[in-house]
């Protein structure tokens, strides 16, 4: 929004980000001013610290589980165009953008999307929500308000809800079914300032 | 008000007339004429026309109850001549309080009629139906006494119809989508309105310049925006009223509904600045008067707001402290809401915006607050009040059309008005939109834009609006009249009507009547806060940004100060998730016992595997049925004599069949507190007899027998189970294909003789069922003939033999046989088993609200999922002792070890009971990977040390005989 800070031009691989992600020059502009700011050191990448000077971030309850989905495994840097990457998994679906048949699947379907939140579940990449995991997560989310034995049979009837083949796990397929009545292309969307 | 009652009287005597002579006019002057003579009499002869001046009987007696008091009363006084009256007319002194009952329940059986017709009322809207009421009322009225009856009195409407429909609507507003589309609200309700408020006004008054309207229309400028703003405002009433029974989707609802409410405000405030301007004369506006009225709409519309939300914290904060008052609670609801809507009225502010915040404000702390009693009394009488209002307007609307007096028609004003508002409003909503796309995550499509345009309808507020009008400064008022009820009129019914093949014609995604999964709940929060971290990082303070801020605010501030100390450590995820437990367990038990009768079980919430909006599930469906099975805990510990057997057998045939007289001895009053009925105790028994039995002729087509000495015996009971199975009706063999899990819990014999009776249907779940050795009684031979008997459950009584053979089970002392719970949920399969328990554990803590969850459960849980079925009995502290007759004798006794019961209050300990006898029998039936031969051997293995009072506890027999002796309770 009115920064001119940078332009287009200086930011590397711009045009191919763009195609990748769906943004528009506006955007990667603005996302490049914020990446900087974030970069307070100026080093061209982002560590988990620089995320975590990110006060709100701080209270957020599974904020870093969310920072970790930014660095791959083994990673301890996030550059600019993974950075994009990753936020334009919440960019909206354009309806009206014809769809080329050859190209891959955008990153903001409703299938990346739903993968990005399982991610943030299924912190070992086994592929399932392990009733682990998922505990982990009602734990940061309810926090004090529940008792031990409430979130863990919240966590089972979530499993069991969600658990199509009884392996007391919910793999991607199954939490993708569960969520088939949900609009994920609304409720995982962020309008993101043109 | 005179007149409607005079309505009231006509309607009622309607059809017993066959004379049109009777008229409004004509009973009153009967009742008067009669009643005059008595000086007491508080009918004065104000009311004799003088017309009317000799009232016959017949008349009178054609008029039902309002005639026949009179006349006698009438006679009486004839006959003592003035002195006492045993009778008397006091119809002044009841006439107001009646006149609004009666037509309340004129309303009321209106609605009744209504839907007598399923399909008639799918196709009509309601509303429709009221209004063509409401003109055959007026009509019949006005033919009768060729004057007006009644017309919608303004103050009535605004007063007390008006806020209930309101006050139903803000309280139940969906709070987070209206706050999701709070921008797309806004700006239709007020850019929309005054769009459609401006263009509609000056278009007309161009067009009268054209000379479209008559001459005789005599209005200006300020008239035809005074017009044009009472009639652009999309309304409330109607909109409820036809879009509750479109189905729209809800972000579609929602949109037309909030700013048909938040409208209101720019409705009142152009109303008022004009009538203003009219008053003193266009040519004496000054410019200063146009920013006043700009400062007026903001203080309306926020002031209006703030009253609300000003309200609604003082409702949350007065409910924290009704615990021990929770009889007055919905009083406090009721009170407070409408409160907030006379205050606003009071400073002349938006009263509608001011409920509408009240409630949505309140919802969320009021709801945690106030008992579940209260929340459904709140709702209920909501609901009720709502209806009732919308259909008294609708209906008024009818008779107030009917009355010519009172309007003036013009070809031209009602069809170009007609033409402009339907013009307007679909260019406003495309213009909006358009510009409201460019900000929304999700844009509205053109069928939506449809929709929204066609939706606008115009109702009760701008009639009531327009008859508040001075004729004496609005010249043209009867004019406007016309045209109101005219646009009203076509909006409602017109495009009332046609709306709905439109919306399916569109394709317009229709709203879901489905509540949201736990896992929704889960993961829909997680997107909040994913979405709430994403831009965080992106440095974007969006809409997330701001409502996780609100949030925090709300749980560390609000939430303190309105809610209870308990309910403010709940989480809501929590609450969601017990509200969806109970609802599953409401849906079950409203849907009886045909859950056994789907083919697929499954829990309602399980969106993953069916789509049914009517749920079929299980989880609950025993909630309650264990509840009073076994209440005597001294089942357990007496091991009967047989020579008691006899009376116990007969004890029992009457116990297990009777109901338990209701107690009256225990009725107390509190005028403070509501106990639990008696009622509820006896339904609740029916209901769980009625489950048993439902239970038990489901099993009884799957009972399998490993007797002891089987022999031709078994043979036959083989053979006449198959053959059961074969005719019993399909449902209760509908697991079979699905869940193939055998459980071999058998006795000792069961290893060398594996499943030989059962190969014609192993795939089903097998049932095991066994006497216990050392029961005093042998029933080999009794067993086939119960089994007889219960291949027809439905059929005649038991035969008394098979009942007393099958009643082993010792001091009853009226409780109900343990087994047969046991058996019965038997067939729960393993995966619904733990939903059952949150369920149960839900409606627990239900009762006694700070309980926990049972923490028995999580345990439970993990020890079933170890191993197979047959496992599961040996996995309880038990599997030591009570293991030894099998899973059946087992199952019982690891239950009841584990659980910390040492209650002997009947009620706990039935709850207890209940989760025991359900625990280790669902997980001893875990379908799809059934690894039988393993358990087998296990359990097998366990038989060895039996307890005695276990066995003697579960013995099957008497289960199959149950089925028989209860039936008649059933239906």
């Amino acid at each position: 929004m009115g920064s001119t800070s940078s332009t287009l031009l200086k930011i590397p691989n711009a045009e191919v980000l763009m195609q990748e992600t769906g943004f528009s020059p506006a955007h990667i502009i603005r996302l490049h001013d914020r990446f900087k700011a974030l970069d307070k050191e100026g080093r061209g990448y982002l560590c988990p610290q620089d995320f975590g000077a990110i006060k709100e971030l701080a209270m957020n309850p599974i904020g870093d589980r969310i920072i970790g989905a930014f660095f791959s495994p083994g990673k301890e840097t996030v550059d600019f165009s993974t950075f994009v990457k990753i936020l334009a998994h919440f960019r909206p679906v354009d309806k009206d953008r014809p769809k080329e048949p050859n190209s891959p699947e955008p990153i903001n379907s409703r299938s990346n999307k739903l993968k990005f939140a399982f991610q943030l579940y299924d912190q070992d990449k086994d592929g399932k929500i392990s009733r682990d995991e998922l505990l982990k997560v009602l734990r940061a989310m309810l926090g004090m308000q529940v008792t031990e034995e409430q979130l863990e049979s919240i966590a089972d009837r979530t499993i069991q809800e969600a658990d199509l083949d009884r392996d007391e796990a919910i793999s991607f397929e199954e939490f993708r079914k569960s969520l088939e009545k949900v609009n994920i292309d609304h409720k995982m969307s962020i309008r993101f300032l043109r | 008000m005179r007149g409607l009652g005079l309505l009231l009287f006509i309607t009622v005597a309607r059809d017993a007339v066959t004379d049109l002579y009777v008229t409004a006019a004509s009973l009153q002057p009967e009742l008067g004429a009669s009643a005059a003579p008595a000086v007491t009499s508080p009918v004065a002869s104000r009311y004799i026309p003088e017309e009317y001046g000799h009232p016959g009987i017949a008349l009178a007696r054609s008029a039902e109850e309002p005639a026949a008091p009179s006349s006698e009363d009438g006679e009486s006084s004839h006959h003592h001549g003035g002195g006492y009256k045993i009778v008397q007319w006091e119809w002044s002194y009841v006439q107001t309080p009646y006149i609004i009952a009666s037509w309340l329940l004129v309303a009321s059986v209106a609605k009744i009629l209504f839907h007598f017709s399923q399909r008639f009322t799918t196709a009509v809207p309601e509303s429709c139906m009221l209004i063509l009421l409401g003109l055959v009322l007026g009509g019949v009225v006005l033919i009768a006494s060729k004057t007006q009856p009644y017309q919608l009195d303004p103050g009535l409407f605004f007063l007390f119809l008006l806020p209930t429909i309101v006050g139903d609507a803000g309280y139940f507003m969906p709070a987070r989508l209206f706050f999701d589309n709070l921008g797309a609200i806004l700006l239709y309700a007020v850019v929309g309105t005054l769009w459609n408020a401006f263009c509609t006004g000056f278009c007309l008054y161009g067009v009268k310049m054209a000379g479209v309207i008559d001459e005789k229309v005599n209005a200006g400028l300020m008239d035809f925006l005074l017009f044009g703003a009472l009639i652009s405002a999309v309304d409330p009433v109607a909109v409820l009223a036809v879009f509750e029974e479109v189905h729209v989707n809800e972000t579609l609802f929602i949109i037309v509904f909030g700013e048909s409410l938040v409208n209101d405000a720019v409705t009142v405030v152009l109303y008022k600045v004009y009538i203003s301007f009219v008053e003193v004369g266009p040519g004496n506006v000054h410019t200063a008067d146009y920013f006043k009225g700009i400062a007026s709409f903001l203080i309306v519309s926020i002031g209006g707001t703030l009253v609300g939300l000003i309200f609604a914290v003082i409702l949350g904060f007065v409910t924290r402290f009704t615990k021990k008052v929770r009889i007055i609670e919905p009083l406090f609801v009721f009170l407070l809401v409408y409160l907030a809507y006379l205050t606003a009225e009071l400073f002349s502010l938006s009263a509608i915006l001011s409920m509408t915040f009240c409630g949505i404000g309140c919802k969320k702390y009021v709801e945690a607050n106030i008992s579940q009693k209260s929340r459904t009394t709140v709702k209920y009488t909501m609901k009720t009040l709502a209806s009732i209002a919308e259909t008294i307007i609708f209906i008024f609307l009818g008779i107030s059309a009917v009355d010519k007096s009172k309007w003036a028609w013009d070809t031209g004003l009602v069809v170009s008005t007609l033409i402009f508002i339907l013009v307007f409003r679909a260019m406003g909503v495309v213009g909006q939109t358009w510009f409201l796309n460019w900000f929304r995550l999700v844009p509205l499509d053109k069928i939506d834009q449809v929709v929204m345009s066609y939706g606008g309808l115009r109702g009760a507020v701008a009639f009531a609006l327009v008859v508040l009008l001075d004729k004496e400064q609005v010249k043209a008022k009867d004019y406007f009249v016309a045209t109101t009820i005219v646009v009203v009129f076509f909006t409602v019914m017109f495009q009332g009507l046609t709306i709905k093949p439109l919306v399916k014609w569109l394709k317009v995604p229709r709203s879901t009547n489905r509540k949201p999964t736990i896992n929704e709940e889960i993961h829909e929060r997680a997107f909040d806060h994913i979405l709430t971290a994403v831009e965080d990082i992106a440095g974007l303070n969006g809409y997330h940004h701001w409502r996780d801020k609100w949030e925090q605010f709300d749980k560390n501030y609000l939430s303190k100060l309105l809610l209870r100390k308990s309910v403010y450590h709940k989480s809501e995820l929590w609450e969601a998730y017990q509200k969806i437990n109970i609802r599953d367990a409401i849906s079950v038990i409203d849907q009886g016992g045909n859950v056994l009768t789907s083919a697929r079980l499954s829990l309602p919430s399980m969106a993953s595997r069916t789509s049914f909006p009517e749920v079929t599930n299980v989880t609950n469906y025993l909630r309650e049925n264990g509840s009073g099975v076994c209440l005597d805990l001294q089942v357990i510990d007496t091991v009967p004599g047989a020579k008691i057997e006899e009376e116990l057998e007969t004890h029992h045939v009457l116990a297990g069949n009777l109901y338990k007289p209701r107690r009256r001895y225990q009725s107390h009053y509190s005028r403070h507190f509501m106990t639990v009925g008696e009622k509820e105790r006896q339904d609740r028994e029916v209901f769980q007899r009625n489950m048993r039995n439902r239970l038990e002729s489901f099993k009884s087509t799957r009972y399998k027998r490993h007797k002891k000495d089987r022999s031709q015996k078994k043979r036959k009971g083989s053979d006449a189970k198959e053959q059961d199975t074969n005719d019993k009706p399909r449902r209760n063999v509908s697991w079979q294909d699905k869940d193939p899990a055998v459980v071999p819990v058998a006795p000792e014999e069961d290893k060398h003789d594996p499943s030989e009776p059962d190969k014609d249907d192993d795939v089903g779940i097998t049932f095991v069922a066994r006497k216990a050795p050392e029961t005093p009684k042998e029933r080999p031979k009794s067993v086939p003939a119960a089994l007889d008997v219960c291949q027809s459950p439905v059929a005649a009584p038991p035969s008394p033999t098979c009942g007393e053979k099958n009643l082993p089970w010792k001091s009853g002392m009226g409780s109900y046989p343990p087994c047969v719970s046991v058996e019965a949920t038997k067939i729960i399969p393993i995966d619904l088993q733990q939903a059952w328990y949150q369920s149960i554990s839900s409606l627990e803590s239900l009762a006694s609200p700070p309980a926990p969850p049972e923490p028995q459960h999580p345990r439970v849980s993990a020890l079933s999922r170890l191993g197979g079925p047959l496992r599961t009995p040996a996995k309880g502290k038990s599997s030591g002792s009570g293991a030894g007759s099998g899973s059946n004798t087992g199952s019982p006794s690891s239950g009841q070890f584990k659980f910390p019961t040492g209650k002997e209050e009947e009620e706990e300990g039935a709850l207890s009971q209940q989760q025991q006898e359900m625990q280790p029998l669902m997980s001893s039936l875990r379908p799809p990977p059934p690894p039988p031969p393993a358990p087998a051997a296990q359990s097998a293995g366990k038989r060895r040390n039996p307890c005695v009072y276990l066995r003697s506890l579960v013995t099957v027999p008497p289960s199959g005989a149950e089925p028989q002796s209860r039936r008649p309770t059933q239906l």
